[in-house]
């Protein structure tokens, strides 16, 4: 038997986990300022005022800014699939390639193509189809985003699809099953949203700063307006597809749902914890220890939330580990043997394939198939391997959920005072909206580290553990390739910002001139 | 005018009136310089692709893999 080079795995996770995060602090911004520009757009063309005409070419250069910087920062992770990654991506097959090939035709060029004429077509094409390529433009980017969001809920939750232990690969049976997975279709509703809420968050502030500078004052407000309208309504979507999306990981992934809960034994009426402090972690062999140092909680919530029903029973760690006959839960411990039973079966399949034994293939592919729900587990020996880091999704989790409620108030007090008037006058709140912008990205953050930390051990639910997804090359190379990385997209993000800054500075000069 | 020249004027139009988007494109040919010339040719070869020559090799060596790591 080989064994696993933690280290190599660490530098590949951590490397990948780094190209990701550069990427996604590009791509949010991109979904939704490009529906703020398409709907300003709109406004100028159907009103004819040039004041409109002005923002909406400012918001559109932030825009071209953001997705030039950001444009072909994902590809890195394509790399990183086929090298770092190599018995993942072979054992995924064309789940993987069906989504990233649709996107690459379709949704890539749909956006490229109508980039130019959004930016290019200024008197040179008519107002209406210059509008028209605003919204294809957002329609494109959000498209782009639908494949790689649904090849991901994959991972989280594999359906619509059947092993071939010929070629190790996992086969596309059914497409729509794929796409229309409620894993696939709440991770994109709830990604796209958050892009949106984070977009506004990003006009609302920068129209702020433009505010609290005394500048371009109708041209700050009439941008609030849109953006705070256009971030409420998203913040309100935001919070359904939130709570859809829990109710889907509480029955999909509900290790990682009781990760996030910070949930060691599980009960009915189970209560939801608002704000808490974990004091460490605690000994498996020890479960009785209390997690929290400090918690506030709300009784029964966390049981109506999942089933609509506060009497209903929620399992925590414990439970998944150790079993619950009463209330039918298999424990790791089963799903272990389970798991090792598949991966012999699979070995001894291939060997009577080799000696032409056909009976005996036919009984292990049998055993094989049986068990193969469980393949990924039969890597470890303790179940406690399969526990994700605690406290990384619990507060990874709630600082998402309080920043999100941060961001709904917020938009609710600059509407309100923009409507009564006051919003130049109470300057502590310029100043709330503009520094919130940070806590935007650091939201949009949290969120994925949540989906992909709180998985862990899994690359594949279930099947595939992220240790034996990496391919077997030196960690050398790894760790050259992670601070090569580090400092590329450092140096694109501060290009990013300097450029940025430069625009709203000079377009805070010019009211809105590029 | 054909179609085709309009389409190529409207875009030589384009990139001619460009002001901060003549730095941005720079940075993105930097860019991808870096991402293909660079990191994809020296740094990223594709595992599977570069150490075998045909599917059947691959499949053989990913199973071995499954079955035989611990």
């Amino acid at each position: 038997m080989e064994h696993f080079d933690m280290a190599l795995v660490d530098w590949s996770r951590a490397q990948f986990a780094l190209t990701a995060m550069y990427h996604w602090i590009f791509v949010p911004l991109t979904l939704g300022l490009s529906f703020i520009v398409a709907i300003m757009m709109t406004i100028y063309v159907r009103t004819g005022n040039e004041l409109w005409k002005k923002i909406t070419k400012f918001w559109m250069t932030l825009f071209g800014v953001n997705f030039a910087i950001g444009v072909a920062t994902g590809i890195i992770l394509e790399f990183e699939f086929g090298t770092n990654w190599s018995n993942y991506s072979w054992f995924v097959g064309d789940i993987f390639g069906a989504p990233l090939a649709i996107e690459g035709i379709m949704a890539f060029f749909l956006e490229s193509t109508f980039i130019a004429i959004l930016f290019f077509g200024w008197g040179r094409v008519s107002k209406k189809f210059h509008m028209i390529s605003a919204w294809m433009v957002a329609i494109g980017s959000n498209l782009s985003a639908l494949w790689i969001l649904v090849a991901n809920a994959w991972m989280q939750n594999p359906v619509g699809m059947r092993f071939n232990p010929d070629t190790a690969r996992n086969e596309m049976v059914n497409f729509w099953e794929v796409l229309f997975s409620p894993t696939a279709i709440n991770k994109f509703l709830h990604t796209i949203s958050s892009g949106y809420v984070l977009s506004a968050i990003f006009v609302v502030g920068v129209s702020a700063w433009f505010l609290l500078k005394h500048r371009n004052v109708d041209f700050a407000k009439k941008s609030m307006i849109i953006a705070a309208v256009f971030g409420l309504l998203s913040s309100f979507y935001l919070v359904l597809t939130g709570d859809e999306s829990a109710r889907d990981i509480y029955h999909t992934q509900p290790m990682k749902f009781a990760a996030f809960e910070g949930l060691d034994d599980g009960t009915v009426s189970a209560p939801l914890v608002v704000i808490g402090f974990l004091k460490e972690v605690p000994d498996p062999n020890q479960p009785d220890v209390e997690r929290f140092a400090f918690k506030i909680e709300i009784p029964n919530l966390l049981s109506y939330m999942v089933a609509l029903n506060s009497n209903v029973f929620v399992p925590g760690i414990n439970d998944l580990i150790n079993g619950n006959e009463k209330h039918g839960i298999m424990s790791y411990y089963e799903k272990i043997d389970k798991g090792k039973l598949a991966i012999k079966a699979l070995g001894d399949y291939k060997e009577a394939l080799e000696r032409k034994d056909q009976v005996a293939a036919a009984e292990n592919l049998k055993v094989f198939e049986a068990n193969y729900a469980y393949f990924g587990y039969g890597y470890y020996d303790d179940p406690n391997d399969l526990v994700p880091n605690v406290p990384v999704a619990f507060y990874s989790f709630h600082i998402m959920v309080i920043l999100g409620v941060h961001f709904m108030i917020l938009f609710i007090v600059i509407l309100v005072l923009l409507y009564k008037k006051k919003i130049e006058k109470i300057r502590w709140v310029l100043y709330v909206a503009l520094w919130t912008i940070p806590l935007a990205y650091i939201a949009s953050q949290a969120g994925w580290v949540l989906a992909e930390m709180g998985r862990q051990p899994w690359v594949v639910q279930d099947l595939m553990p992220t240790l034996s997804a990496v391919s077997n090359i030196d960690k050398s190379s790894v760790v050259v390739t992670f601070w090569i990385f580090a400092v590329t997209f450092t140096v694109l993000l501060i290009a990013e910002i300097k450029i940025m800054v430069s625009q709203i500075v000079s377009g805070s000069k010019n009211e809105g001139g590029h | 005018m054909t179609m085709f020249n309009r389409i190529i004027n409207f875009y030589i139009d384009g990139f001619r009136s460009m002001t901060v988007g003549k730095k941005l494109w720079l940075i993105i040919f930097i860019k991808l310089f870096i991402m293909f010339a660079i990191l994809k040719l020296f740094f990223f070869p594709n595992f599977l692709q570069t150490n075998f020559s045909t599917d059947q090799e691959r499949s053989d060596y990913v199973i071995e893999q499954l079955i035989n790591k611990k």
